[in-house]
């Protein structure tokens, strides 16, 4: 079995969002990057999958040579390999564009995502790298099991969950509950240092869409506090005054 | 402008999502000269179908074939494209739902479409092609450009207004010839909460956190939640503990959801949670500590103890549902 990763270098969650360059830049200042947290559920589930059976996990990030020290830590928490596409990840149909470019020849067996960054909430690699590679891609998947070349998975679907079945080769997208992230070890972060960690030059496509500037939401105007004695006041205010119900 | 919509249904009735979306795409064609064509696919009655006219749309389209009745992201965004290169279009339309997010980057990719998802603001044209998106989990927005002749646009349900706009839209069936060869999964069991609103497309949304104390005490938030017609939603912890189902899980890490009314009971507010849910239009806060971060983001708050609050606001709440009714 062999697995591809794809894995984004993503701000802390903890992170206080500003912008710099006349709000046409994200602010890195002080800002600690973190792998993708449904990227780690995915990368787990990978390394369970690879140790039932044989096999290998291999990580693909596609980013600057600022995003190597998550990319080590991938390696660190168990996968065999790494391969960073030196490029600026611009929008989600460039990145799905360098990683089908380097996938088309690896004979991947199955390639998982995280079912959005948490910085730009896409949700779009998955999808895009289906149909560039010509596999089916399953979203927001919650469990995975491979059989025989037959994958049975389960997927949030609108108001529900649903079962599937896909043979390789597909694309899926980790959701949460699809397993526990693994955190790195003492011997895991020594291996790393020894591990492949390819760096290649992306492919000459160019982006379709650019993002000229970003903006913060208006702050809340003060909140209206209601004395807990006159608690049910809130409903006729939320009709009358907020005209939400 | 030739504008697609995909009209996306749930066991044959159209969703609210796909009315948002009709609505949205009629009101960029009335302003650009142009007109949309809503494309359904599955099975659904021509009644139903009719009803996409009362919402904009000048021409309705529907691939109804064998393969197309259960849900595949291959077979579906076939179809989709197949209508956008016969009728010539240069932007579609799609509801950033589950099943939104499958089909649209396969489109946008046999299109070679620019997308955009997370869209929340009309295209700006003036100079190009704008839109605005939320990003950060709605902790900030990004204006992008789009620079391809033909793209992709994922809208934020509960975003835009569902408008009455009828037209005496003409119904067309279709077939993409895509056959059974292009579906690679098959469906085994689909199980859905049923009888409850569903969270992402909720405009009232209940939610609890740690401050309930544990799931023996969820009866009184799934209560308050029936009477109003609510959908319920939990912090990160509760669904950890399993307290709720994962699926209420909202916050940075969790679903992303924008209603018009979020009550947070016994939630402190940090910033992954808010992440989640800021966009909501009207915050209340329920929590005994003032301090907690949650009231700088609310609208309304209650500072005491959720077990004495609930109740009253229960009975306040059914009181007004019978005075209304
Ligand atoms: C990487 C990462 C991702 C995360 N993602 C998310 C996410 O997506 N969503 C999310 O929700 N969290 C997320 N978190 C967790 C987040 O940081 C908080 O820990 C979590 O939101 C707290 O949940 P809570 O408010 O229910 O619990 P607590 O922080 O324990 O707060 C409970 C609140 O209830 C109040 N309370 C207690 N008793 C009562 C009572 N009787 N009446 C009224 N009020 C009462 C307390 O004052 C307190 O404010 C994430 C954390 C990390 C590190």
């Amino acid at each position: 079995m062999k697995i591809l990763v794809c894995m984004s270098n993503v701000p802390d969650t903890t992170t206080k969002v500003t912008f710099a360059e006349n709000n046409t830049k994200f602010n890195t200042q002080g800002v600690q990057f973190i792998i993708n947290p449904y990227d780690e559920l995915a990368l787990t589930r990978a390394l369970e999958i690879t140790e039932k059976q044989t096999g290998t996990v291999t990580v693909v990030n596609v980013g600057l040579a600022d995003t190597e020290p998550n990319v080590r830590k991938a390696l660190a928490i168990g996968a065999h390999e790494a391969v960073r596409i030196n490029a600026e990840p611009l929008d989600a149909y460039f990145v799905a564009e360098q990683i089908a470019h380097y996938a088309k020849g690896e004979n991947f067996d199955v390639i998982l995502t995280g079912r959005e960054s948490i910085d730009y909430n896409g949700g779009m690699v998955a999808g895009l790298l289906g149909e560039m590679l010509n596999m089916p891609s399953i979203n927001v998947i919650t469990a995975i099991e491979i059989e025989n070349g037959i994958a049975h998975l389960e997927r949030d679907i609108d108001g529900g969950r649903e079962k599937l079945d896909c043979p390789i080769p597909f694309v899926a997208s980790a959701q949460k509950e699809l397993t526990e992230p693994r955190i790195p070890n003492m011997r895991g972060i020594m291996a790393a240092r020894t591990k492949p960690l390819k760096v290649l030059e992306p492919t000459g496509s160019q982006a379709n869409t650019l993002t000229t500037s970003f903006e913060l939401p208006a702050p809340k105007g003060a909140c209206k506090l209601i004395d807990v004695a006159d608690a049910g006041k809130l409903i006729e205010l939320l009709h009358t005054e907020a005209k939400v119900i | 402008m030739k504008i697609i919509v995909f009209a996306e249904n749930q066991d044959g009735n159209f969703k609210k999502s796909t009315f948002e979306a009709i609505s949205y795409a009629a009101q960029i064609a009335a302003n650009n000269n142009g007109n949309v064509t809503a494309v359904s696919i599955g099975n659904v009655s021509a009644e139903k179908l009719a009803e996409l006219g009362k919402y904009g749309a000048d021409h309705i389209v529907s691939y109804a074939q064998e393969v197309f009745h259960s849900f595949s992201g291959e077979a579906y965004s076939k179809a989709i494209s197949h209508a956008a290169k016969s009728l010539n279009a240069n932007l579609i339309i799609v509801s950033n739902t589950y099943s939104g997010k499958t089909i649209a980057p396969r489109t946008a990719a046999q299109l070679s479409a620019g997308i955009v998802s997370g869209v929340i603001s009309f295209p700006d044209m003036q100079n190009g092609f704008k839109v605005r998106r939320t990003v950060f989990s709605g902790k900030a927005y990004a204006d992008v450009n789009v620079n391809t002749s033909i793209k992709v646009l994922a809208i934020t349900p509960n975003s835009f207004a569902i408008l009455d706009q009828p037209k005496t839209a003409a119904i067309e069936i279709m077939d993409a010839g895509i056959g059974s060869e292009n579906v690679h999964t098959k469906s085994t069991e689909i199980a859905r909460t049923s009888g409850k609103v569903v969270l992402t497309e909720a405009e009232l949304v209940i939610s609890a956190g740690r401050g309930m104390k544990g799931p023996e005490n969820w009866h009184m938030i799934e209560n308050l939640a029936d009477i109003l017609g609510a959908a319920t939603a939990c912090s990160k912890p509760v669904s950890d503990m399993h307290w709720r189902p994962h699926s209420e899980h909202v916050g940075q890490t969790g679903i992303t959801i924008k209603p018009n009314l979020y009550i947070a009971i016994g939630i402190s507010g940090a910033i992954q949670h808010l992440a989640g849910v800021s966009s909501s239009k009207v915050i209340v806060a329920i929590n005994k500590d003032p301090e907690a971060p949650f009231f700088k983001a609310a609208d309304y708050g209650i500072v005491g103890d959720a077990f004495e609050i609930l109740p009253l606001i229960t009975e306040a709440a059914k009181a007004f549902k019978s005075q209304q009714a």
